[in-house]
């Protein structure tokens, strides 16, 4: 972590010199007290010369961050939908049973806290958790209660957590692996001496190489407005919260390659005219702060980085890393932004590009992992070697992350224009029927639809593709998602704050057979409403998956409808409101 | 000096062209899309936008336009030369009618009961929109009423979460007195009490102020009388009223039914006020079961309901399901049937602590005698008080507490002849 000038908990907080540092300091302190006690809130508040109200607003925004003890062990069981369908409810079950405690508080004694949790990028593994921020995979009942009775002996869970493999199942054939191939440190950066930053733009544009965190927006374009921005200084960020359920595919890129990051991010610096780059890392990958920091560490040493990075005179370049602290929006880059300035996450008005105004109002390019690593590759390679890949419309190579109902979980490099069918078929997918691309917030298809490409022009994927078989009951999902948005938003805008809230009391309806016809029109115009009025991505997409669902699987939602309303409400059960009442009948 | 007024002469003096709706306007560039909308006849609600907060706060999105093609808030845009506006279509007024519908359905609103009512701008907005009832279901979360600021009530239940007060209301040191606290749904506006205290009176009713909706109130400043209020009578859309078409009086009486439910039969009393009109009525009307003519039971199948009031015990519950069975039409008029109203103020409070409270604590003429009513001839309470659509589909909404007499008579007349009567802008009320 950048510790410049972060306070350790005990020292005199006057050391806290910025907002910028204020997110680091309150992770320190939940760290060691394993909550933000009061006299926390106030240390910083004094620091900063800001109210206390301030510095509780951004401490209850984040999921890790808890103003309550959370225990001596504090676990984060995932609650995604490909957890779910693992076997969530049983390793929650032994959890519980196991430490005498209930999910969502700590147990009596004080030594386990529970807590759910949103996907933490091991869809390839679940059920997972966290236990203290180390990751266990794989679980059942058995190993759950093989971890509790070792951390009841005082095993530390940094020494009996899960070793976690990349699962890297499929590359291109030879010539054409773009990101995985092997990696040696430097190749990329010590292409720069003998270009110019214009010459770097031009080549990344030549590439057509797009942003890979989902948007999809030219890189090249982006790194050439900033770098014609007159705003000093600049900065390089690289969007590491990679928190679309179903995605884990930057947590094998840092896990395998991240110097082939730290590189790519160089390469936008010097482009760009940036002097400082920040890594923002999502805190579920806290278990790859360590890699991260001693490959910067390393870069440092070899002079990579630094005064006069890459042995290029006059070109300083530095990089740290800042951690988020649990909340899904702040993979939006605006919130991105105002989280590492150290306030709530909170998506900014689409005002300015954070080209023009972005991290501290100055300059900033902001790309995803995957989209830095491209970048290095297509540098050291050539962006004519970079076209040799996939189509015409979307060249180069994609890294997609396969979970759910296959036999091969795990993270597939393939070629943009690959057909839904070839992952399928690779994945070994057990009876597909229902397949969400890009995440809860992008589309499902259906099975009839497996021989669309992967493709810009037909089926853009960001990197989720979650498999689930024909047994797996729809509702079931898009109940998951609806539930995961709400927990999710910011709840800065009334359509999102209030929408995701509302569908999931519909679908409940459904959930209970309560649903009518009308109900499922409701539905639809309501997430067309959100998706026109929202402010951020996170609003505009949370009905996605509903509304493909309903398109694609229509005779599904005629099973779930109520055949005979009548226009007495059946969901109002008086047996049900009059039953407090009944108490005092003795 | 010659320099300067020179460029603020061409400055003030350049137009650019905007197009909204198909209609060419001139104005300067750089104001706010909204203020000029507005200003040359088009209607483009707003909430959280305050002229004076730069930059714009963008949070309520009821402003919502189609601005070059795509969807986004006016509020956060300002003019320039060429852009294509879309304001007044009929996705984007529904859009905006479903936001406003789901900060009514988000919070606890009971305007009679609101010490900003009149002068409120999210239901200023409501009225402007024609808002009789809202698409989404009753949730009654239970929020807090907190009384521990020195000068200030935080009523959380009529927060829309606009931002303003956070954005703008500071002490002198430069501290902020108000902050968003935890997300998504649960996310509500926090009140640091130290800070609070430094604000000087002024201060302290200038937030009120700011506030949109009765959410920050301050102690010992009172509610204004009706017609002092800023929304009372005048619409801000500047279309003239429409004229009261000719009703065509069928020729055949409509057997009309009403019942006063969980309510307190002001509806009804605002219904005789139509005075000389209600001979114009029962040449229009034969009335069936109804508190009007003491007709206690139904004897034949009715045209048309008026259901006064919500449902607080099971007894109103059967009686309302009674309606919809023998009626066609159902009309749910005044505040409390159309969203549960001051009856409702108790829905976030357990019933069983309500009455504990009520008979179990609380003093009573016989020593010891502390019970809880409970007898087979007795209605048994609910565990909230709903509204009527929370218990059968209702057809039509009158609100307002009680609904203007006018107001009932024109919808009631609308029901009878099929022909549209316009409720003017100072009738439609919900206090
Ligand atoms: C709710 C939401 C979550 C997002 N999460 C991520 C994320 O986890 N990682 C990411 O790279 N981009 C994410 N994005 C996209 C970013 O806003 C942004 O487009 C991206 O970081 C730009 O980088 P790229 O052009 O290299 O993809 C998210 C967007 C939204 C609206
Ligand atoms: S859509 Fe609105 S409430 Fe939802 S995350 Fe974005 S800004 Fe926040
Ligand atoms: S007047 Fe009060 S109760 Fe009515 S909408 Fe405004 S804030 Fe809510
Ligand atoms: S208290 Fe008032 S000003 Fe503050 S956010 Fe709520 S509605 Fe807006
Ligand atoms: S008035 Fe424009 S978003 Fe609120």
């Amino acid at each position: 972590m950048n510790n410049k000038s972060i306070t350790a908990p005990g020292q005199s907080p006057d050391l806290i010199l910025e907002r910028t540092d204020l997110i680091a300091y309150l992770w320190n302190v939940q760290k060691e007290h394993g909550h933000i006690r009061f006299k926390d809130i106030e240390a910083a508040a004094k620091a900063l010369d800001i109210s206390t109200i301030d510095v509780e607003g951004v401490i209850s925004f984040y999921h890790f961050f808890s103003r309550y003890p959370t225990g001596e062990f504090t676990v984060y069981l995932n609650a995604s939908i490909v957890s779910e369908h693992k076997g969530f409810e049983r390793v929650k079950e032994a959890f519980e049973s196991a430490t005498g405690g209930q999910f969502g508080s700590v147990d009596p004694s004080g030594q386990f806290g529970l807590f759910e949790t949103a996907c933490i990028g091991l869809s390839d593994m679940e059920p997972a958790a966290l236990i203290n921020f180390h990751p266990f995979t794989n679980l059942n009942s058995l190993k759950v209660k093989q971890i509790v009775a070792k951390l009841k002996q005082g095993a530390d869970p940094a020494d009996i957590c899960d070793e976690i493999p990349d699962h890297v199942r499929h590359t291109p054939e030879e010539d054409k692996v773009i990101l995985m191939r092997d990696y040696d440190h430097g190749k990329s950066v010590a292409k720069l001496a003998a270009i110019q930053p214009d010459d770097v733009i031009e080549e990344i544009k030549k590439s057509g190489l797009r942003g890979q965190g989902g948007a999809f927006f030219p890189a090249g374009l982006k790194w050439q407005f900033c770098a014609a921005e007159e705003g000093e200084p600049k900065y390089i960020v690289c969007n590491a919260d990679e928190g679309e359920p179903g995605t884990f595919k930057d947590r094998v890129l840092l896990n395998s390659r991240p110097g082939l990051l730290l590189e790519g991010m160089i390469v936008a610096a010097y482009a760009v005219g940036a002097k400082e780059g920040y890594i923002y890392l999502r805190a579920e990958y806290r278990w790859l702060l360590h890699k991260l920091e001693d490959e910067i560490k390393r870069f440092r040493k070899m002079g990579l980085l630094g005064r006069d990075a890459g042995g290029i005179k006059g070109f300083h370049f530095d990089i740290h890393i800042k951690l988020g602290a649990g909340a899904y929006v702040c993979g939006e880059e605006t919130a991105l932004l105002n989280s590492m300035e150290g306030k709530r996450g909170e998506p900014r008005n689409k005002r300015f590009f954070p080209t023009q105004r972005g991290y501290l109002q100055k300059p900033t390019v902001i790309n995803n992992v995957e989209t830095f690593c491209a970048a290095a590759r297509i540098i050291e390679l050539g962006a004519d070697h970079y076209l040799t890949t996939g189509t015409e419309t979307s060249p180069g190579t994609k890294l997609i992350s396969v979970s759910g109902d296959c036999r091969h979980p795990g993270v597939y490099e393939i070629e943009w224009g690959t057909t839904v069918r070839e992952v399928l078929d690779m994945a070994q997918a057990d009876r597909p029927h229902f397949i969400q691309v890009s995440g809860p917030s992008g589309q499902c298809i259906s099975i009839e639809e497996a021989d669309r490409a992967l493709a810009l022009d037909d089926l853009p994927c960001g990197g989720s593709f979650m498999i689930f078989s024909r047994q797996r009951d729809i509702l079931g999902i898009l109940r998951n998602y609806t539930s995961f948005f709400k927990h999710e938003s910011c709840g800065l805008c009334t359509p999102c704050r209030a929408g995701n809230f509302i569908i999931e009391k519909k679908l409940d309806l459904f959930a209970a057979k309560l649903g009518h016809r009308d109900d499922i029109e409701d539905v639809k115009s309501w997430g067309k409403m959100m998706q026109m009025t929202c402010r951020c991505g996170l609003g505009k997409t949370a009905p996605n998956a509903l509304l493909t669902a309903q398109e694609k699987f229509p005779e599904y939602f005629e099973t779930l409808v109520d055949q005979n309303p009548d226009r007495l409400s059946k969901r109002f059960s008086l047996k049900d409101a009059v039953r407090e009442y009944d108490r005092f009948s003795s | 000096m010659n320099d300067k007024t020179n460029g603020q002469a061409s400055q003030a003096s350049e137009t650019i062209t905007i197009t909204i709706d198909g209609k060419e306007i001139q104005t300067e560039p750089g104001r706010n899309l909204v203020q000029v909308a507005n200003e040359n006849g088009f209607f483009i609600p707003s909430l959280c936008y305050f002229p004076e907060i730069e930059p714009p706060l963008g949070t309520c999105r009821v402003c919502t336009c189609k601005i070059d093609g795509v969807a986004g808030p006016a509020c956060t845009e300002t003019v320039r030369d060429g852009m294509v506006i879309e304001a007044e279509t009929d996705e984007l007024i529904d859009a905006r009618k479903a936001i406003v519908e789901m900060m009514f359905a988000e919070g606890n609103h009971v305007c009679p009961g609101c010490e900003k009512s009149g002068n409120c701008d999210l239901q200023h907005m409501a009225y402007e929109l024609g808002l009789q009832h809202k698409r989404f279901p009753n949730v009654f979360k239970n929020r807090l009423v907190d009384f521990n600021p020195k000068r200030m009530i935080m009523e959380h239940n009529r927060c829309i979460k606009c931002l303003r007060c956070v954005k703008e209301v500071f002490t002198d040191d430069g501290k902020a007195v108000f902050s968003f606290r935890y997300r998504g749904n649960d996310t509500r506006v926090g009140i640091d009490y130290e800070q609070e205290a430094l604000l000087t009176s002024e201060q302290a009713v200038r937030a009120m102020e700011l506030c949109p909706t009765g959410a920050i109130i301050v102690r010992g400043e009172h509610a204004k009388p009706f017609g002092d209020r800023r929304f009372d009578m005048q619409s801000m859309q500047k279309s003239a009223p429409a004229a009261d078409p000719e009703i065509v009086l069928p020729k055949e009486k409509k057997t009309v039914a009403t019942v006063s439910l969980a309510g307190c039969f002001g509806c009804h009393m605002s219904l005789l006020d139509i005075d000389l009109k209600l001979l114009d009525l029962v040449n229009v009307v034969e009335f069936n079961k109804s508190p009007i003519n003491d007709i206690k039971k139904f004897t034949k199948h009715c045209d048309i309901g008026l259901i006064e009031g919500g449902c607080c015990n099971d007894e109103n519950v059967e009686t309302l399901r009674e309606f919809r069975k023998h009626c066609d039409v159902l009309v749910a008029f005044g505040e409390c049937a159309v969203w549960g109203g001051v009856p409702s103020m108790r829905n976030t409070i357990p019933l069983g602590e309500c009455l504990e409270e009520a008979y179990l604590n609380a003093m009573t003429t016989v020593d010891d005698e502390f019970e809880v009513p409970y007898h087979e001839d007795l209605p048994k309470i609910l565990d909230k008080v709903y509204a009527c659509s929370d218990i059968v589909d209702i057809d039509y909404y009158i609100p307002g507490c009680p609904p203007d007499a006018d107001h009932i008579w024109r919808s009631v007349l609308s029901l009878i002849s099929g022909q549209q009567m316009p409720v003017p802008y100072s009738e439609f009320k919900y206090d």
